[in-house]
């Protein structure tokens, strides 16, 4: 059980809350995540990444996007309100250290993991840019918190709406032409952006770690539906990530499986959607 | 097996036990050889293997008393000797025979906590009913005793007439015992640890309680009130459950000892890392590991479709591969989630097979296609990324290995397909590394099973370990054989520090 104690909304479909786990709390490191599950009969467990903890208050930051069932119900739950099960950090925690020139690229809701890290990198002594991306304008969350730690700091829009208009990858492109060049690269993501910034990155050379969004059931390493192909290793993303090399993850294969359930999920959307037409024919 | 109905097989008991009754005590051994095995009423095939609902439905009072009348009450028992747990069989077995039921489940709780759950899923065949003696008479070991079903039957009676004793729990030592894992072992260990008084708290990684028991058997199987039960009565005896907490990443093992203040530790986080074949196109969509998918199931109930959030792939074709309980019950639930068509891949024969004996029949029964002698190579997708063919080998028997087994030889140019659009793996588990990587001091064979001495304890102190962690992926009565005695080796660490206390 864990307590809601704040609530926000960030953008359209983005929700930023705050729930009490004391231990949780004390115990994470960036780029660790939590699963929570609203129903804890039949809810879903759904993975998060931990976007911030405070240790005092003894809670942790949640940031979401909806983009389902459970993501919506979450973001219908308030203040006061209990989540039924919360379990973390799980996986490794995102290894900090000085390594100088640090690009952190985030696309869409990916800013929110991006954050943490980028904040522990500041800490560590490097020199961090940070590019943020979204579709439009509307979609951009946690700017003023990336601009405070970026030591230089770009934003940009697919649709021009804000910022530069381009994709991520062109400014990192340019970066990555430099000299020097950067020491790393950090993108978390929609798996399609890391999967270009690993590509735009890769002839440079420059190491570019990944933060995948598999999909998930334990998160503990005992279902193994979570796994990836990285080079030529099979891993589990919840316990030997979330992050990985770029450069050896293979990205068509995760968006494949990312859509494991895509046909299922909207067949019995539509079957639901046609119920509820004939539920209305009958009436009338 | 020809399929008598449960309500046959009931009326033939009524008929035969009026007659036997009237001289139970004066049945000689061939008598007690004539009298007919009875067979365990069970749904019809048909109708089970669309629902989620028990097989076995159990014997009723006078099947149970009949079949215990066949026992023998050997001199030389050898279904106690090859008893994990030393259940003195013939005793409560003579004790069912005379109606006796509660004095029954007195005996069978001597030596062993959980028989509703064992008398359910124990490899009886190898165990207890390997050396029967009327099997061994009788030249086949399905008209051993039926010891497994005489333990469910009065476990189920304990149950149905409300009458489970909380144990008595000793005064308060002050003492607190952290149980990691609600396996069979752990519920074992903190049972035990709490009859002596000592303050209990089992650590769970999930949000339900039971482990394997729970996610991986499914429930047509063992019904999940049947673990329920057990929990309850654990809670009623005080023991604490703090679920969704993941020792080692929640909080480090050792700091369950150095900050929480708990004098010991149990260990029993069970096997849970599954095991891939390392095949050409097992991560395409399609392809899982049966623990997925048997959680996605059981756990997270997506068999209740409509009702739970967690999906379930759509399957119409399955191949399973693998021949041990794991397998049997993949391809079962797959059979009851809606698909047409399921193989079961196995590389040797169905002797071979270490699956329990009775599952291996009702998968049978239930429609279950067994290919013996092959194996996958790859696995094939379309051009999504998602499974529509399996590519096999077919194997002879070759000469024996270690193990005296015939070995499975490939047979050179055998390749073969079928078409499937789902395979589950189900070649065993390794045991999870999450404890021993977040603590480095605790010592791992190469398996990464903790290693114990006799008494079960780690190489760390005050920190104990038993069941599949230590065995690699054994049985639940192993599991609760080593949950006993690490029990009892915590309660006697525990008992010398209260002495040493007192001077
Ligand atoms: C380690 C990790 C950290 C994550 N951190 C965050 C985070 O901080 N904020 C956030 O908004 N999301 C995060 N995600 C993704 C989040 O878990 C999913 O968006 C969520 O589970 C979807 O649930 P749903 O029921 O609302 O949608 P569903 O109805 O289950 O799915 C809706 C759509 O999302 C896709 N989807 C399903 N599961 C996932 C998944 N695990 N990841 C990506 N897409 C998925 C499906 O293909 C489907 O098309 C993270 C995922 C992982 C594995
Ligand atoms: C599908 C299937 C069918 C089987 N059928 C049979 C059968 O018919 N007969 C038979 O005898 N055996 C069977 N087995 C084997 C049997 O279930 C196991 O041997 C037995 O459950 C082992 O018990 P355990 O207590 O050691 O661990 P488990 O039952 O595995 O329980 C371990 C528990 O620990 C939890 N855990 C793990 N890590 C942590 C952590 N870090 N922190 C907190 N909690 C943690 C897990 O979530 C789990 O709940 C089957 C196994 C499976 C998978
Ligand atoms: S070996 Fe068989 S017949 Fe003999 S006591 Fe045991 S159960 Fe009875
Ligand atoms: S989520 Fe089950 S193994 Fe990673």
């Amino acid at each position: 059980m864990s307590k809601i104690l704040f609530k926000k909304q960030l953008s359209k479909d983005v929700f930023l809350m705050r729930l009490h786990a004391p231990l949780i709390a004390e115990e994470r490191a960036a780029g660790q995540f939590i699963i929570l599950q609203i129903n804890d009969d039949y809810g879903e467990r759904i993975p998060l990444t931990i976007a911030d903890a405070d240790n005092k208050e003894g809670s942790i930051t949640i940031i979401f996007q909806v983009v389902g069932k459970s993501t919506l119900q979450l973001s219908e739950k308030n203040v006061g309100d209990e989540i039924p099960a919360l379990v973390g950090p799980l996986g490794r925690p995102t290894h900090i250290e000085k390594f100088g020139t640090v690009v952190c690229v985030g696309g869409g809701i990916g800013v929110a993991p991006l954050h943490p890290i980028a904040e522990a990198l500041k800490h560590a002594g490097n020199n961090v840019i940070t590019i943020i991306g979204a579709r439009n304008k509307e979609l951009i969350i946690l700017e003023d918190e990336m601009k405070n730690i970026a030591d230089e700091f770009i934003v940009c829009t697919d649709d021009g709406s804000y910022g530069r208009k381009s994709l991520v990858t062109e400014p990192l492109k340019e970066i990555c032409e430099r000299s020097p060049k950067p020491d790393m690269v950090i993108a978390i993501g929609p798996p399609i952006m890391m999967k270009f910034c690993s590509e735009t990155t890769r002839p440079y050379g420059v190491f570019t770690q990944v933060s995948l969004n598999t999909i998930m059931v334990d998160g503990t390493g005992m279902c193994g539906g979570c796994r990836v192909n990285v080079g030529k290793d099979v891993k589990f993303v919840c316990v030997d990530g979330p992050e990985f090399d770029g450069h050896k993850v293979d990205f068509d294969n995760m968006m494949a499986r990312l859509n494991s359930y895509k046909e299922l999920e909207r067949e019995s959307h539509s079957c639901y959607l046609e119920q509820e037409i004939k539920n209305k024919e009958a009436l009338q | 097996m020809s399929h008598m109905t449960p309500e046959q097989l009931s009326e033939n008991a009524k008929q035969l036990i009026v007659d036997y009754l009237s001289k139970i005590d004066e049945l000689k051994t061939k008598d007690r050889m004539k009298i007919p095995a009875q067979e365990m009423p069970a749904q019809d095939p048909e109708i089970r293997s669309h629902n989620l609902d028990e097989v076995a439905l159990g014997y009723t009072m006078e099947q149970a008393r009949i079949e215990a009348m066949r026992c023998l009450q050997c001199v030389k028992k050898n279904c106690v000797d090859d008893c994990p747990v030393k259940i003195d069989i013939p005793r409560f077995i003579d004790h069912i025979a005379h109606g006796k039921i509660d004095e029954a489940v007195g005996v069978i709780k001597e030596a062993s906590l959980l028989p509703a759950i064992c008398g359910r899923v124990c490899p009886q065949e190898t165990q207890c009913q390997s050396n029967c003696t009327v099997g061994k008479a009788l030249k086949d070991v399905d008209k051993s005793i039926a010891i497994g079903r005489l333990e469910r039957f009065v476990a189920d009676w304990e149950r149905a007439t409300g009458k489970i004793a909380i144990p008595d729990i000793k005064p308060e030592t002050g003492k607190k015992v952290a149980v990691v894992g609600s396996g069979p072992a752990g519920l074992v260990v903190a049972a035990d640890c709490r009859r002596e008084g000592h303050h209990v708290t089992i650590f769970e990684a999930f949000h339900k309680l039971g482990g394997v028991l729970r996610y991986g058997i499914p429930e047509f199987r063992l019904p999940n009130d049947i673990i329920d039960k057990e929990i309850e009565t654990l809670t009623a005896m005080g023991v604490e459950f703090k679920t969704n907490f993941v020792v080692g990443r929640t909080r480090k093992l050792t700091d369950l000892i150095d900050k929480d203040g708990y004098n010991a530790v149990f260990v029993g986080t069970g096997a849970g890392l599954p095991m891939f074949m390392g095949i050409e196109g097992e991560n395409l969509v399609g392809v899982f590991a049966a623990n997925e998918y048997l959680t996605r199931a059981n756990l997270m109930r997506a068999f209740e479709k409509g009702k739970a959030d967690t999906p379930i792939y759509p399957s119409k074709k399955v191949a399973v591969l693998g021949g041990g309980n794991v397998a049997m019950d993949a391809a079962r639930m797959a059979k009851r989630l809606g698909a047409e068509k399921v193989y079961v891949v196995y590389r040797r024969t169905e002797v071979e097979m270490p699956a329990r004996r009775e599952e291996v029949l009702h998968a049978k029964e239930e429609g279950i296609e067994f290919l013996f002698l092959q194996n996958a190579k790859r696995v094939i997708g379309n051009e999504k990324g998602r499974v529509k063919e399996m590519e096999c080998v077919r194997y002879e028997l070759g000469e024996p290995d270690a193990s005296g087994r015939r070995r499975p030889v490939l047979i050179p140019n055998s390749e073969f397909t079928l078409e499937v659009d789902t395979v589950i793996v189900a070649i065993g588990n390794g045991s999870n590394p999450l404890i021993s990587q977040t603590t480095p001091q605790m010592n791992v064979n190469k398996w990464g099973n903790i290693i114990v001495d006799e008494t079960q304890k780690t190489s760390v102190d005050r920190i104990f370990a038993g069941g599949d962690i230590v065995l690699g992926a054994a049985t639940v009565i192993l599991a609760m054989g080593e949950g006993r005695r690490a029990a009892a080796s915590i309660n006697k660490m525990l008992a010398e520090e209260i002495e040493k206390q007192k001077l």
